[in-house]
């Protein structure tokens, strides 16, 4: 799975920070204090960020810099938010978006 | 009200910030990302020299002058409309709404994408989403990738990903599809990436030369060109191999390749499996311009730029009033480029602002921007001179005709 960099041979070593501690779908992970949701998570090996709201697919990040909302979860109960640009802190309870309804699909399967 | 907002904390906002607070205007600047630098963070390559360009220590200087400078820089605001009402500029954000009298839009690139079948399976990102997990947060984007698209981007990334211990498995052309044209096009990507020869390696730098003369020659380099690629620090630049679908179930786990001809058409029976946790795709850089659009501001379509531009002035002028572009939405070029149209953006505003700025000094800050693309180590499009000139010539006819709407 992915790991953290922690020495690179230009950067340098990966100055320790603030561990913070937040859940996503529910389960309990660990981050550094002010990266992106994004970084936290894939750093805990999790790439499936939500799953499509029409076709239930699993999503990741694809841009990773804000232009492209494939992102999007939501986080302490406010939807659509950018986990490539929003840091992580203390608590946060994230949640992956799933798919919805399509009542009037599904009524059109049967009846149309 | 402000004397200036400046949209995006990249190294063209950054640089016009400090100029312009120089001069002694009174500025904002907004981005939305969550640390100042803008694309600069993840940039990291040698310099011809020996010296690393570090994307993050360039960025810490930047925002580092400008605190010094007492700049109120916003992080984590969304701009989502710009209006001009009675001569002055308003800037709807997520959070409120700024007013000012001038506005410098230095919002930067996007990645075009690239459509291939798989390509919404968690585990494919842009080249630059690789980066940027990379170099700015630290985190490994996978074990083992593969980069669909061979340009000057996806190049300097792979090599950045190889410095951190990433595996880059291949670097693959994408399948011909109808928008992607000379990406796909085996003959036209080796043709692009000679020009960018000193940044190769030199196994392909000395096929390229002995083979390039004509274009019998570079049809017979193409063709010639082994199907396993050229190895480029180690990993396989294919020009003779397109991804034709990303597989996996709930995530990546290998890229189908096949061989194509020197065209870009697939040979079938050729089709091949490789495993990798996660693909790249390297579509290309356009210019950020959707803020600038909303103005009514005029664009025109140079593809030596990377697409759709607002159109502006040497000085970085925009035809509406108190609007100007500095960086990457004005084309695609380096941060080099990016901060030295900054700093003439910051001269021009604070001369149409009264202060005492010298017709030399604007001038010699254009002529800066030019000698700064001259030297460029990293340059995305051979002809971007061309690009600029065209611009220019726009730009002139746009004058020339609002003279005589005047007359």
């Amino acid at each position: 799975m992915t790991e953290r960099i922690l020495d690179h041979p230009v950067l340098g070593v990966l100055e320790p920070d603030q561990t913070v501690t937040f859940t996503f779908n529910g389960m309990k992970y660990e981050g550094r204090c002010g990266e992106p949701i994004a970084a936290a998570l894939l750093a805990a090996g999790i790439r499936t960020l939500r799953h499509h709201e029409e076709s239930g697919t699993p999503r990741g990040i694809y841009c990773n810099i804000g232009h492209c909302f494939e992102c999007r979860v939501e986080v302490d109960g406010h939807q659509g938010v950018r986990a490539c640009l929003t840091p992580v802190r203390e608590g946060m309870v994230i949640n992956g978006g799933g798919a919805l309804p399509s009542p009037v699909r599904d009524w059109r399967k049967d009846n149309a | 009200m402000r004397d200036l907002i400046i949209i995006g904390s990249g190294p063209a906002g950054l640089t016009a910030a400090i100029t312009a607070a120089e001069h002694g205007l009174d500025i904002l600047v907004i981005d939305e990302y969550l640390k100042p630098g803008g694309r600069l963070l993840g940039q990291l390559y040698e310099e011809p020299g020996g010296n690393w360009w570090n994307g993050i220590e360039e960025s810490r200087k930047l925002a580092g002058r400008a605190s010094s400078l007492g700049l109120d820089i916003r992080l984590g605001i969304s701009v989502h409309n710009i209006e001009q009402i009675d001569g002055s500029w308003l800037v709807h954000a997520d959070c409120e709404t700024f007013e000012t009298k001038s506005l410098l839009l230095a919002t930067g690139a996007a990645e075009a994408p690239v459509a291939i079948p798989g390509w919404t399976l968690p585990g494919v990102m842009s080249v630059g989403a690789a980066q940027v997990m990379t170099n700015v947060h630290r985190v490994k984007p996978g074990q083992r990738g593969v980069i669909i698209g061979v340009n000057v981007l996806s190049s300097a990334i792979a090599m950045e990903l190889k410095i951190a211990d990433v595996e880059v498995a291949a670097i693959a052309l994408p399948k011909t599809n109808q928008v992607n044209g000379k990406a796909a096009n085996p003959s036209e990507v080796m043709n692009a990436l000679l020009h960018v020869s000193h940044m190769a390696p030199s196994p392909l730098v000395k096929m390229g030369s002995k083979l390039m003369t004509n274009d019998f020659m570079k049809r017979m380099g193409i063709t010639l060109y082994p199907k396993n690629g050229v190895r480029m620090w180690d990993i396989p630049v294919m020009l003779r191999k397109a991804v034709i679908r990303i597989e996996g179930t709930d995530q990546v786990e290998g890229v189908t390749l096949a061989t194509v001809t020197a065209e870009g058409k697939i040979i079938p029976g050729t089709e091949e499996v490789i495993g990798c946790d996660f693909v790249c795709i390297a579509g290309g850089l356009y210019p950020l311009a959707e803020l600038a659009a909303l103005t009514g501001c005029p664009f025109y379509h140079i593809d030596e730029l990377g697409g759709f531009v607002p159109l502006h002035s040497e000085d970085m002028r925009t035809p509406l009033d108190g609007l100007y572009v500095a960086g990457n939405i004005t084309g695609i070029e380096g941060a080099k480029v990016a901060m030295s149209q900054g700093k003439t953006a910051a001269l021009a505003i604070a001369k149409d602002h009264g202060q005492d700025i010298a017709d030399t000094s604007l001038s010699e800050a254009v002529r800066q921007i030019s000698s700064t693309r001259s030297d460029a180590h990293i340059q995305f499009h051979s002809e971007v001179e061309a690009g600029r000139r065209k611009l220019q010539e726009y730009w002139e006819q746009h004058a020339a005709g609002m003279r005589n709407v005047m007359v």
